[in-house]
């Protein structure tokens, strides 16, 4: 939990969708300047939290404050949000500074076409995203690092204080990750607060310096050391998780029927320094 | 070139000719919505409830753009609200409600036992016997759509493309929505003497999918939409013409006929780009 002033609280907050509760009495502070990852199993009710941050899911007990007001008529407006890409039909008929343009749709005028002063800041923003000569090009045409660039430029040209992504780096390669995740420590080293959720623990979850682990409540709260336990991914996923450090990385695994039986045996071959269990 | 000519010494084929002009860009551009939303279906079914609307109005004694009309956009904004709780599916949403009114405007006539030129005009469609007052509805309705697209085109895009962000970036998706189901319905009444109930919504559909295959520039493709409305409208009109074949079939077969030909071309040159793309070892996503 951060030190700082709460841009995100969850106060007791339940959600539903209408057919039992995905998530249950949620308590959750989100410190000004965190970059935070919700990590869960699917259905944990990760992208819910997102959802009602934006204000399109109201709790049915408890409350959420965004800046400290609470969540409800008013869309919070100096949020980005990038949904997964997996939802994005990529054939829609649409540009890539069609797609930044409609980020500024609530603050533009009554015509149809964008002011100059908002064809140049999605320029600027392009640019600044290193895809300016994208600009022109129907979205599908990008690649997986270029089209997450182009979606996190939609969020960007709202001017947020806090950015919310929804499995920003699922079904990308190697390098289009570390591509988009060295863009975010950037942009939070900037004073942006972000809030990520993510399946991948080694990868992406183990880097970011403040994890949540829920599974349709909150299970822990704190740094990738703190919350990275073998009881805490139990609680997590359901399912007995082996966490060790490699090389200096802290690594998790799905553990072995030998580990489950003897928790506290962990063998690796072909280790360069010795791989020591966390307990 | 007589021939190109001769028709439009004919009041009726000039009538016919701007009734399919307007209705055929009118379809097109509204038609570009409906198929980016994927909501096909939605004009084979709105048709069908403001037909159901029309008989009743018929019966109430009272007039069938004013019957049909309000019939339509309530139908519209009950589909629209059914599938916005997310219990029902659009498809399902539009099959129940389109259906339970056109079984409404056939229970009528059975029992009325009487079925006027007027049902018959909505039903088939009579482009050649299109009325000056028919005209004016039309080009006052295609006036109200352009403006309505014209100053809701940002937000209708975004909640086109992306509902779910929209909401959340402040635009009113309710209010979006609703004004849509409106245009629609008011598009599918005006445009529904000239292509009748059962062929309307090739109208909608077929130029937006034409322009879809032609084009990967949304605003291109709301312009080519209505070029394809319009030129198929025109082309149809002399087919009908010279065949003597009712109008609403030769506009409709005329617009599949492009359809064919701007599908075959996709393929060809798709696979012609691939094996390009294969040659010089580009990735082609």
């Amino acid at each position: 939990m951060s030190d700082r002033a709460a841009v995100i609280t969850f106060e007791g907050a339940s959600f539903s969708y209408g057919n039992g509760l995905v998530a249950a009495d949620i308590s959750l502070d989100v410190g000004a300047g965190a970059l935070v990852g919700l990590v869960g199993p699917s259905g944990a009710g990760k992208t819910t939290l997102l959802r009602a941050v934006l204000g399109q899911l109201k709790p049915v007990r408890g409350r959420v404050l965004v800046g400290g007001t609470p969540v409800g008529r008013t869309i919070p407006r100096r949020v980005g949000y990038v949904p997964q890409l997996e939802s994005v039909d990529w054939h829609f008929p649409i540009t890539v500074a069609q797609v930044v343009f409609l980020g500024r749709v609530s603050d533009a005028g009554p015509l149809p076409w964008p002011a100059r002063r908002d064809r140049e800041e999605v320029m600027t923003l392009l640019e600044r995203l290193g895809i300016a000569e994208l600009a022109g090009r129907q979205i599908r045409e990008l690649s997986g690092g270029q089209q997450q660039r182009v979606f996190l430029a939609r969020a960007l040209i709202r001017r947020p204080d806090l950015l919310l992504l929804d499995e920003p780096t699922s079904g990308v390669d190697v390098r289009t990750r570390q591509e988009v995740l060295g863009l975010l420590r950037e942009l939070n080293a900037e004073g942006i607060t972000i809030v990520l959720t993510t399946h991948d623990l080694n990868a992406v979850a183990a880097t970011l310096p403040e994890l949540v682990c829920v599974n349709t409540r909150v299970v822990a709260q704190g740094t990738p050391e703190e919350v990275f336990t073998p009881d805490v991914l139990r609680a997590t996923f359901g399912s007995d998780m082996v966490v060790f450090r490699h090389d200096g990385l802290l690594l998790t695994a799905d553990a072995p029927p030998h580990v489950v039986d003897h928790p506290h045996h962990v063998h690796i071959h072909h280790t360069h320094e010795p791989t020591e269990p966390v307990s | 070139m007589n021939w190109l000519v001769d028709p439009w010494r004919s009041g009726i084929f000039v009538r016919g000719v701007l009734g399919a002009v307007l209705a055929g860009g009118l379809c097109g551009v509204v038609g570009t919505y409906v198929v980016l939303r994927r909501m096909s279906y939605i004009g084979h079914g709105l048709s069908h409830a403001v037909f159901g609307g029309a008989v009743v109005g018929y019966v109430a004694g009272n007039s069938f753009y004013l019957a049909g009309g309000l019939w339509g956009v309530l139908s519209a904004l009950l589909i629209n609200g059914v599938s916005r709780t997310r219990k029902v599916g659009a498809d399902a949403a539009i099959g129940i409600v389109t259906t339970a009114s056109f079984a409404v405007g056939v229970a009528l006539i059975s029992r009325g036992g009487r079925f006027t030129r007027n049902f018959e005009a909505a039903l088939f469609g009579n482009i050649l016997g299109i009325t000056v007052t028919d005209l004016w509805v039309l080009a006052g309705v295609a006036l109200a759509v352009a403006a309505a697209l014209f100053f809701l085109y940002k937000q209708l895009l975004f909640v086109t493309f992306d509902p779910e962000v929209a909401g959340a970036y402040g635009v009113r998706t309710g209010m979006v929505d609703a004004v849509f189901s409106v245009v629609l319905a008011a598009a599918i009444l005006a445009s529904m003497r000239v292509l009748g109930v059962t062929l309307i919504a090739a109208a909608i559909v077929t130029p937006a999918v034409v322009a879809r295959l032609s084009t990967s520039s949304f605003s291109r493709m709301l312009g080519l939409a209505a070029a394809v409305g319009i030129v198929t409208g025109v082309v149809g009109m002399y087919v009908s013409w010279y065949a003597d074949v009712a109008s609403g079939a030769t506009i409709t077969l005329t617009a599949a006929a492009l359809f064919a030909v701007v599908y075959v071309r996709t393929l060809v040159v798709g696979r012609a780009g691939r094996r390009l793309a294969a040659l010089t070892d580009l990735e082609v996503r």
